[in-house]
């Protein structure tokens, strides 16, 4: 048997590192909790007492300010103390290891760490060396995993397409360089998604990304047709000129989301992005700012489910 | 043991509750799961006017530190205003009274009843907490060994069962 660092003896969830290895039940259990914690954002009082007296720590040696702040603002509404560390800013750049810095956090009694990193693996590096009690959640690991983005992505698609046996799905654009697609495609299929279509050329996309059971397209007006859910990826500016592309317009005219080529799925598709958004590049902003997009919603559902995560491990021991 | 027949508490139950309904301006809420089946049952019986919700006390629980979150957890679901309410609380069975404490203090998280009311079927003793049920269909003396848990089937009808803890 292999050991999976994100589970504890008993084999419930210890620290959320990715969310490749969590079975259908844990799965479930994060997303019916959020579907809880939803609405006590919508209360006069959004708050509720079970992470009172924990101090839960935001440690982002790379700057994220939307992921950092619905991680604030999550561990607020449970009523926990937060610090929120830039740590890119401070003790690294005086020469700090990682673990020193994650050690004197503890020393300070800390109880969970959101940690957000530019290396693969750091997230995991830390769940490895805390002590029993404390508990890691991945906040982004370089190109490796970003599983509380996955995890609202699908909690979007399934409050508003509720039956997942049922779903076409698109994910349109850089998957090379996204850490959230791969775990996200494994998750949708695991949950019963029927088919999943990736739209993109062929320089952003992994090698052997037929492997993980979707569809591959490279002309986004046959990908699109009769899709329930179009997902579109951030492409990252500091790519652009390189080698796997020409130029912003280009990808634009092949890969933009516009409105004419939203008219080819379905008429109740939902459109989803994970921000921040390259408007003019990757999306139009008539279809962002347009009926079909959710791409706000997904912020909202991101603090509700980070509130369960946040819920489920603190009162896993 | 002889346990009492679970419709016949829900037909005395209800007719406590029509009682209070006649007089005072109640809202209805249940405490899932049985209290809010109980809710769902009793609604219809009080006319539409009379406002319903229900509560899943999952974090507001006392123990959570012990036995972490629950695995089926309900959203809570209060669809009109609490503030300045009588609201009519409802629970299957009344124990240690921890349960009623937290669903009082996830209520408040709604804004300030004017009035709060407890109306469950079994009153089981056990206490811990100063607590009382205003309304009770009935009161039954079971050991801390024994729980008592209202059951439903398809059909809706409800039962009880004894369940010994080893």
């Amino acid at each position: 048997m292999t050991t999976n660092p994100q589970l504890n003896k008993n084999g419930e969830l210890q620290h959320l590192l990715s969310i490749e290895g969590l079975s259908q039940d844990i799965l479930r259990h994060i997303l019916d909790t959020a579907e809880s914690f939803a609405g006590v954002s919508e209360r006069e009082v959004k708050k509720v007492p079970l992470l009172r007296g924990k101090t839960v720590c935001n440690l982002f040696f790379e700057n994220s300010t939307r992921t950092r702040t619905t991680f604030e603002i999550a561990a607020k509404r449970l009523s926990a103390d937060v610090v929120s560390l830039n740590v890119g800013s401070s003790s690294q750049s005086k020469g700090e290891t990682i673990l020193d810095t994650v050690n004197n956090l503890a020393a300070m009694h800390a109880d969970m760490f959101v940690v957000r990193h530019s290396q693969s693996g750091a997230a995991h590096f830390i769940a490895r060396h805390v002590a029993p009690h404390i508990h890691v959640i991945n906040a982004g690991d370089g190109r490796h995993a970003h599983p509380t983005q996955g995890l609202l992505d699908i909690f979007t698609i399934r409050r508003y397409k509720p039956d997942m046996h049922n779903l076409r799905i698109a994910i349109v654009g850089d998957l090379l360089h996204s850490r959230v697609a791969r775990s996200e495609i494994h998750a949708l299929t695991t949950l019963g998604v029927p088919e999943v279509r990736v739209i993109a050329p062929k320089t952003l996309l992994p090698g052997n990304v037929e492997r993980l059971g979707v569809q591959v397209y490279h002309d986004m007006n046959q990908g699109l047709k009769n899709a329930d859910v179009v997902m579109m990826l951030r492409l990252q500016n500091e790519r652009m000129n390189g080698a796997l592309l020409s130029s912003a317009q280009e990808y634009f005219k092949c890969y933009g989301l516009t409105a004419e080529k939203l008219a080819l799925a379905k008429p109740d598709a939902i459109v989803m992005h994970p921000g921040p958004m390259n408007r003019g590049v990757e999306i139009d902003s008539a279809v962002a700012d347009g009926a079909q997009s959710v791409i706000l919603p997904q912020v909202t559902y991101g603090i509700a489910v980070r509130m369960a995560v946040m819920s489920i491990l603190a009162g896993n021991t | 043991m002889q346990l009492p027949d679970a419709e016949h508490l829900v037909a005395t139950l209800a007719d406590k509750i029509r009682e209070l309904a006649a007089k005072e301006r109640i809202a209805l809420v249940g405490i899932h799961s049985g209290g809010a089946w109980l809710a769902e049952r009793l609604h219809p019986l009080l006319g539409s006017e009379v406002p319903f919700g229900t509560l899943d006390i999952s974090f507001y629980r006392d123990d959570f530190e012990q036995r972490g979150l629950h695995t089926q957890i309900k959203p809570s679901h209060i669809p009109f205003e609490v503030e300045g309410r009588h609201i009519l609380l409802i629970d299957d069975v009344l124990y240690t009274g921890r349960t009623i404490r937290g669903a009082m203090n996830e209520l408040f998280d709604y804004g300030r009843p004017a009035k709060i009311t407890l109306a469950v079927l079994v009153d089981r003793g056990g206490r811990e907490m100063p607590v009382e049920a205003q309304i009770a269909a009935a009161k039954l003396d079971l050991a801390p060994t024994q729980s008592l848990e209202l059951l439903r089937d398809e059909s809706g009808v409800f039962s009880f069962k004894l369940n010994e803890k080893k």
